[in-house]
């Protein structure tokens, strides 16, 4: 069963990814600017190394032979050759990716911990003013955009990194106490209580396993949010990341770079997203 | 909570017409500029002080709010409009139509909305007019939006199209597209609805994001995701804290929105 349903996940990643290689392929194929080649205008070229230069690209004209072309390259790992920064796509990215990677770690991490240490309270107790206060605190901070926090942080010398956690914060929050507070009016953690067990025996032993799956679910999701708020904040704040890099790239119509961010960002977000499909399989199969 | 959500419905009506009527409100042009008044500080003649090209704070807060608070809403129209047809038709009919629209959704879930924002601006003319801008982002924003709701609504359609009241339709003859658009679309009118009234919020919020990073709405022309650009003075903000305005206001709208979602959305 497990084997049918990892690979079965695997199957969706290879698709996806190939999916996303062709789109952002086509991307390249009819964007602007493709065939145009900045050493066509070198004064120093005679004709004739003009038309080889243009002899060189003509296997890219055809559709079939350029998606092949791209497709391979990507099986052997090149991402292509950035036309603004000089420098290969796969260079960049592995330089980039430490800061992203941190940004988004402290903003997941604070953005869970703190969205947790707001739900259980208010699922537990359930105390009337700790629940508005703390569903007034999240929503405030659900409508004030990501970028902007990242400026009052950046401008008052604070955390920047925190600007993702408090983006990730009121979702955690507010989908936790939910699920938590649904959780502790189930009939079987009804009969616990009643029975007189602990109350951490209660939530470690019948309220978590049964919240875990979609807690589980949303920690894939807010993966995916992360690395969109880190676009703003890195640019806003000078931060040499991805999210950086990508916007840099728009500006300068850097397709090499746009595609392969486009390819990696799908495949990772897919893959996390089969983790936590296996993960919750796996606390359903514990629970039975 | 119903005074809160009458609270929202009055605040939001309020913010609504003076936008419509800032051409009576604004006491200038939001493009015009007052070359002795640069970044002057909140006057009688100048509620909200000057930017640093001494255009009037105010009048371009009015102006900004009108296109922010307009077209937000349009683009919400359009990526549930496009998610109508694509989730709805899909859950409808199932079979291999459905799971292609399935693997697309995920395909553009799997992509966050802001990267590929940027992909799709970095084919268009970045130089372009500022009207066009406007209708550029805007269009752009609900273009790429209709994943997300695609995916409830077409749930909803598969509900509905086993439920016993399209059965009887059936079997008393009804043809498909009749009871597409007779028995389907009419009762998923309220997910459709409830789609629509989350997406304005995040359209708001999202152009604000592109406005800060200079990828949406193009300058003269004023929007909160441009104005909000002054925040990044933190000096500018501390000697005049009006340029904390725009901020102010997003988030008061924002709220309200939020505020008047349906229940059940909200709750989730």
């Amino acid at each position: 069963m497990w084997i049918g349903r990892i690979g079965r996940h695997l199957a969706v990643f290879v698709l996806t990814t190939v999916i996303a290689g062709l789109l952002g392929a086509t991307l390249m194929r009819f964007g602007p600017g493709f065939e145009a080649d900045e050493q066509q205008l070198d004064p120093r070229l005679d004709a004739q190394s003009i038309q080889a230069l243009r002899d060189s690209h003509s296997q890219e004209r055809n559709l079939l032979s350029f998606y092949g072309h791209f497709l391979g390259r990507l099986a052997s790992g090149d991402l292509g050759f950035s036309r603004s920064l000089a420098r290969p796509v796969r260079e960049l990215l592995s330089e980039r990716a430490k800061v992203t990677l941190q940004l988004m770690g402290a903003g997941l991490a604070g953005g869970w911990i703190l969205g947790l240490a707001l739900a259980l309270p208010a699922a537990i107790f359930r105390a009337r003013l700790f629940d508005v206060a703390s569903t007034a605190i999240s929503s405030l901070f659900l409508c004030v955009p990501t970028a902007v926090l990242a400026l009052l942080l950046f401008s008052t010398n604070g955390p920047v990194r925190f600007a993702i956690a408090l983006l990730i914060f009121p979702k955690v929050f507010r989908y936790a106490r939910n699920l938590l507070a649904d959780a502790y009016t189930q009939p079987h953690v009804l009969a616990a209580r009643a029975r007189g067990l602990s109350g951490a025996r209660i939530f470690f032993c019948h309220v978590m396993p049964s919240a875990a799956p979609q807690l589980l679910a949303l920690a894939g999701v807010s993966l995916g949010v992360a690395f969109g708020a880190t676009i703003p904040i890195e640019v806003l704040c000078d931060f040499p990341g991805i999210g950086q890099l990508a916007w840099k790239a728009a500006l300068a119509r850097d397709l090499p770079v746009l595609v392969s961010l486009t390819i990696v960002v799908a495949a990772l977000t897919q893959l996390t997203n089969s983790a936590s499909d296996l993960a919750i399989a796996a606390c359903r199969r514990g629970r039975q | 909570m119903k005074r809160a959500r009458n609270v929202a419905i009055v605040v939001l009506a309020a913010v609504f017409a003076i936008s419509l009527l800032a051409n009576f409100f604004a006491p200038a042009p939001y493009a015009m500029q007052f070359r002795d008044f640069i970044s002057s500080p909140a006057s009688r003649r100048f509620w909200l002080g000057t930017d640093e090209l001494g255009r009037d704070r105010w009048s371009r807060l009015l102006y900004g709010t009108r296109i922010s608070l307009l077209l937000a809403p349009a683009a919400a129209l359009l990526s549930t409009t496009m998610a109508v047809l694509i989730g709805g038709v899909a859950g409808y009919l199932g079979g291999w139509w459905d799971r292609v629209v399935l693997r697309v959704i995920d395909i553009f879930l799997s992509i966050p909305w802001l990267f590929l924002f940027l992909i799709v601006r970095a084919l268009l003319p970045l130089n372009t007019s500022p009207l066009t801008s406007v209708i550029v982002t805007f269009t752009v924003m609900g273009l790429l939006g209709w994943a997300s709701p695609a995916r409830i609504i077409r749930a909803g359609a598969q509900s509905l199209r086993g439920s016993d009241l399209v059965l009887h339709a059936r079997a008393c003859g009804c043809p498909g597209t009749r009871l597409l658009l007779v028995h389907i679309v009419p009762n998923l009118k309220p997910v459709v609805f409830a789609q629509f009234w989350i997406s304005i919020p995040t359209f708001i919020l999202g152009e604000a994001s592109l406005g800060l990073i200079g990828l949406g709405v193009a300058e003269p022309l004023p929007s909160w995701g441009n104005l909000l650009r002054e925040l990044a003075n933190p000096r500018a903000v501390m000697s005049n804290p009006w340029i904390l305005a725009p901020l102010v206001v997003l988030v008061v709208v924002v709220s309200c929105f939020q505020l008047l979602l349906p229940q059940k959305e909200f709750a989730s």
